[in-house]
């Protein structure tokens, strides 16, 4: 019993100090963000890395998740009479939810593997090292430029993935199904506000771009530099802003939406 | 005539949690000298490059580099400091993203407003100073060990720093890059003016380019001097280390129960 509250005890500091030391090279590396003001070409250059590679799978994503809205849609909207509601259904699900939340997802898979692999490996390779001693802060360099990366390409992409994913459903719904196309995109310009639906999307694009892109880089710079190491933060990066996405998706839901 | 030393150690304690590293050290590093640092794996050679380099701080005791103490500056003063430094690290650190060309310009990018044609003039003296210059557009992925090797040290010296340090420099090198690195981290040494500290196993390439050796067993200093002082030294220590022997105060077992004990013969006896 003894055992069994010590371990609740060790499991509660040990996530409050991981939290604290999270948050402070939180800190640390937004306070080394200022010096990028000068140089934003290292972020241009992040932006075409993380943002540009990751469009293929966001933009083939957002289509069949449009295809799918599209039939699933028309499939209970008929049972009402309502087909001619297909564009707002379509439209409201991948602006307020389906387009921030799936394009963090895949973010996460895509993007976040790829800079916790990276910056673990430039770890591993003493390449951090060699830049410290070279009076190169490494927050500065390195995380700093690829973390507002990912905060400006994440709403991009779900713009993208709303946008491809709408002409997704107007392919089954109108296209192949038959609804009426004029129905299909006046209901979606009445349905659809700009604020209490666009603006939350693209609100909660930018919490998720920090979030997965810091847990991306967290995992990275505080990975064990050996393969193995590097191949456990690179799983982690997945399975905790996952989880951050979904919980955080939750909360802002909850918040914007009553 | 006086000595000025670049930098100076005294009394350095060091220990990761209860594990003592470094106890009550004393070094000298003369300026223009090549300092080499010997001793066996696991001595704690490497942990005083990262205690010169203020990437470790010391439990006791001061590192001083130009009358500093290094452990005492905030982080911009190190990173000052450190622009009058230069590392080579094992095994080279190349950024592999960047080809040997924008390695080597790396620092100059970082802490100069040089115009383009310059640095690349500058870029190319240091690449030719090291030999690699026709290999300025490969990647790191597209040159041995021992040409990365010589790419870092291009990059270490681009900012002709005061103090250069090597860790382990000959390390997995054919007998060509040996010779060849060897010779390039005197010349380079007494060409800048610096101090170098050279941590290393190697024997034989170390005394041929060092003016003065310390030796290093379980982080104390256990002999110094220069290097035909330390070829004829019968401190068993060094002898043991200088001349390859199996045995002796470094013992060829790891320490523990002998053989006699795990095979149960002493119980049978």
């Amino acid at each position: 019993m003894t055992d069994f509250l010590a371990s609740i005890g060790r499991f509660i500091r040990e996530t409050i100090a991981g939290t604290g030391y999270a948050t402070r090279t939180f800190l640390t590396m937004l306070r080394s963000s200022t010096g990028l003001l000068k140089r934003p070409r290292l972020i241009t250059d992040q932006v075409h890395f993380i943002g540009n590679h990751s469009l293929l799978i966001i933009c083939v994503s957002g289509l069949f998740v449009g295809f799918v809205l599209g039939l699933q849609g028309y499939y209970t909207l008929s049972r009402y009479g309502s087909e001619q509601a297909l564009g707002v259904l379509v439209a409201l699900s991948l602006i307020r939810e389906l387009g921030p939340v799936v394009t963090a997802l895949l973010f996460a898979g895509r993007a976040g593997t790829s800079l916790t692999a990276e910056i673990g490996l430039m770890k591993t390779g003493e390449q951090l090292a060699a830049m410290e001693m070279m009076a190169v802060n490494p927050f500065e360099r390195v995380l700093a430029p690829r973390f507002w990366a990912g905060f400006i390409s994440m709403p991009v992409l779900a713009a993208l993935f709303s946008a491809v994913g709408v002409i997704g459903g107007y392919i089954v719904g109108v296209q192949l199904i038959g609804v009426d196309e004029g129905a299909f995109w006046s209901q979606m310009q009445a349905g659809v506000d700009v604020w209490d639906d666009i603006v939350n999307g693209v609100v909660k694009s930018f919490v998720f771009g920090i979030a997965v892109t810091f847990t991306a880089l967290f995992q990275g710079y505080e990975a064990q530099p050996t393969p193995e190491g590097v191949a456990r933060a690179t799983t982690r990066t997945v399975v905790i802003s996952s989880l951050l996405v979904l919980w955080l998706d939750f909360l802002m839901t909850a918040l914007m939406f009553n | 005539m006086t000595v000025t030393n670049l930098v100076e150690i005294r009394d350095l304690r060091f220990s990761y949690g209860d594990r003592p590293i470094l106890s009550g050290l004393r070094m000298d590093f003369p300026l223009g000298k090549v300092v080499a640092v010997m001793g066996g794996s696991g001595s704690g050679k490497t942990t005083i490059l990262r205690l010169i380099g203020g990437q470790l701080k010391p439990s006791s005791g001061t590192v001083q580099m130009n009358g500093q103490a290094v452990h005492d500056l905030d982080t911009p003063g190190l990173y000052q400091l450190r622009r009058k430094m230069g590392m080579l690290f094992q095994n080279g650190a190349l950024f592999t993203d960047l080809t040997v060309f924008e390695n080597v310009a790396f620092p100059l990018r970082e802490h100069t407003d040089l115009p383009e044609e310059l640095l690349h003039d500058l870029v190319l003296m240091k690449l030719n100073a090291v030999g690699l210059r026709n290999a300025a557009h490969l990647k790191p992925s597209e040159i041995s060990g021992g040409m990365a090797r010589r790419v870092a040290l291009a990059r270490a010296i681009a900012l002709d720093p005061q103090l250069m340090m090597y860790d382990e420099p000959f390390t997995g090198l054919d007998p060509i890059s040996l010779g060849v690195t060897a010779n390039l981290i005197r010349r380079l040494n007494d060409a800048l003016g610096s101090t170098s500290i050279i941590v290393s196993h190697d024997v034989s390439e170390s005394f041929s380019i060092a003016d003065y050796v310390y030796f290093l067993s379980e982080g104390k200093i256990v002999a110094e001097g220069t290097p035909s002082e330390m070829m004829v030294s019968q401190d068993p220590y060094v002898k043991q280390f200088v001349h390859a022997e199996a045995d002796g105060p470094v013992p060829f077992h790891y320490p523990g129960r002998s053989l006699a004990a795990d095979l149960g013969l002493e119980e049978r006896q």
